[in-house]
């Protein structure tokens, strides 16, 4: 039998003097970003005094704080108290969202051009992408910009040399083995292969972003006409 | 109620921003010079974060229908009330009928325009900030437009008149910005980290609130590795593949994947915001400790009886 892996020790790095990374590890794993959303989830319910700000990712989180009142070695020692306290909770489970997605086209410019690159049919590709299930790691970014993972090794790809000035809300890139949906038009360097109709933050909406960390995440594939009947229902 | 007669060049409504949405994606934005917007709002009597006009490199003309009492603090944008030209860092009585001109910049970047009872606009998470990026707050989540009507809260005689002239130098601009140690600083060798240290960056015209870009000599990377998305920090330094470095500011990405060399202090954020296209910026390493210091110090001025003269 397999001894149970040594969980990754959480290494604290000042990033400002008014901010502290907390890391652990550094890859692209569920069992490390479970520790992250573990301790984003405690750090929301109870804030520590005097912070100010999180900014969860793969496997860091970024403590924002208000240097007037506190410091580096206070926080560190608060969010060690916490991860000691929490043991080994599991994060919160997430939902199954199911994205409308339009491939190819005005919609996905870079969709023909991956499939060269990766040596596949564009069948193939947008049947790869959209049978995978991904998970939502977190929010970052723009306001519900989702960071989903994990792209397979088949259809990943580096991101764009040259980033474009503007992509539209609703693009759907790729960038190595993330995917992720713009929910506004911004400048991007992510490989476009296609659009979602849905709306992905609204701040009049609850919940304002339509995917939250944990989420399961299939896109079907639609067509055009499809795609213009969503956006005028509006969803 | 005020009436932008002309909107200037890129004009919003800002308050100290809106913390703790990064786990939402949405980052702080608010004004690009806090110390001017808080010294604006104090000489009026409005509480320090209150919302005013934000105003970039060219101000707009403003029609007040209201009587009231005004301040401009941050650089001089050559401003006349109904053709009379009116001192920045003062309070103003303005009446109902009179017509605020702002030209072009004198200084810096940015002026603040604040008003008796502060601009009124629905508060979106918490905050009147504007993030024009995602059109987020402020005003329709957008800059000003010819024709827009700003409602202004109630107003009230001003809480004092001037701002101490002895406090003038301590709130110049710093053109030499202070900063500490990056996370990945340790991914530039020696001769890129002093090439960030020993020579003068421009601010180029592509800089924004979401960011300045700087041009120089490229800094080079010693590592070509992906770094893994991870939060990114207001006033972060970021080297993308060309080596041109940018200054990550107040309308930020929450997260990012370029490395950072290094990190503007708190204390010298305010200064970021007043640089313009074309300014010379150059970069000083301090310690965490002195950057603790510095942020202390500043609040202590900004916090002390003499600041404001009646």
């Amino acid at each position: 039998m397999q001894p149970p892996a040594e969980p990754v020790v959480a290494q604290f790095q000042a990033a400002s003097d008014q901010t502290l990374l907390v890391s652990f590890g550094d890859r692209i794993a569920r069992e490390t970003h479970d520790r992250v959303r573990s301790l984003l989830a405690s750090l929301q319910d109870e804030p520590i005094a005097a912070t100010r700000n999180l900014h969860p990712a793969y496997c860091s989180l970024l403590i924002k704080f208000d240097p007037l009142r506190t410091t580096h070695e206070a926080i560190e020692r608060a969010v060690r108290d916490r991860i000691v306290r929490q043991g080994a909770t599991t994060p919160p489970a997430g939902r199954r969202v199911e994205i409308p997605l339009c491939y190819g086209g005005e919609f996905g410019p870079d969709l023909i051009p991956l499939a060269e690159l990766r040596h596949l049919s564009v069948e193939d590709l947008i049947r790869t992408h959209s049978q995978t299930a991904y998970t939502v790691y977190f929010l970052g970014f723009v306001p519900g910009f989702a960071y989903l993972g994990a792209v397979p090794d088949t259809i990943a790809a580096p991101r764009l040399s040259s980033p474009r000035r503007r992509v539209e809300a609703g693009s759907v890139g790729i960038a190595g083995r993330q995917t992720g949906i713009y929910p506004c038009a911004v400048p991007g360097g992510w490989r476009l292969i296609g659009r979602t109709p849905l709306s992905l933050f609204q701040v009049e909406r609850a919940p304002m972003s339509l995917l939250g960390p944990g989420d399961e995440v299939r896109f079907r594939p639609i067509g055009e006409d499809e795609f213009a009947r969503i956006r005028q229902g509006g969803v | 109620m005020i009436r932008v007669e002309l909107p200037g060049l890129m004009s919003t409504v800002q308050d100290l921003g809106r913390e703790g949405f990064g786990p939402l994606g949405v980052s702080a934005s608010g004004a690009a010079d806090p110390i001017a917007l808080r010294i604006g709002n104090r000489l009026l009597g409005n509480t320090e974060g209150a919302a005013a006009l934000e105003l970039t490199l060219v101000g707009g003309t403003f029609r007040f229908e209201t009587d009231t009492w005004v301040s401009l603090t941050g650089s001089d944008f050559d401003a006349t009330l109904d053709g009379e030209p009116l001192t920045t860092w003062t309070a103003h009585p303005v009446g109902a009928g009179q017509v605020l001109q702002m030209r072009s910049t004198r200084t810096g970047a940015r002026s603040y325009l604040c008003v008796s009872g502060g601009i009124e606009v629905p508060l979106v998470l918490g905050s009147a900030s504007t993030h024009v990026l995602s059109a987020l707050g402020g005003l329709n989540g957008r800059p000003l437009r010819k024709g827009d009507a700003l409602r202004t809260g109630p107003c009230r005689p001003p809480a004092a008149r001037r701002l101490n002239p002895d406090m003038a130098e301590r709130l110049a601009p710093r053109r030499r910005l202070r900063v500490t140690d990056g996370l990945q600083s340790d991914w530039f060798i020696k001769a890129s980290q002093r090439a960030l240290f020993e020579v003068s960056f421009r601010v180029t015209e592509a800089s924004d609130r979401m960011g300045l870009r700087l041009e120089g000599s490229p800094i080079e990377s010693t590592s070509q590795a992906d770094l893994i998305t991870t939060g990114v920090a207001l006033g972060a330094i970021q080297v993308p593949p060309g080596g041109q470095p940018v200054i990550v500011f107040v309308e930020q990405q929450t997260t990012g994947g370029y490395p950072v060399i290094a990190n503007v202090i708190a204390a010298d954020l305010a200064s970021v915001g007043q640089l313009r296209p074309r300014d010379a910026v150059e970069f000083e390493l301090v310690s965490q400790r002195t950057a603790r210091e510095l942020i202390l110090e500043q609040e202590s001025w900004l916090g002390s009886d003499h600041l404001l003269l009646q």
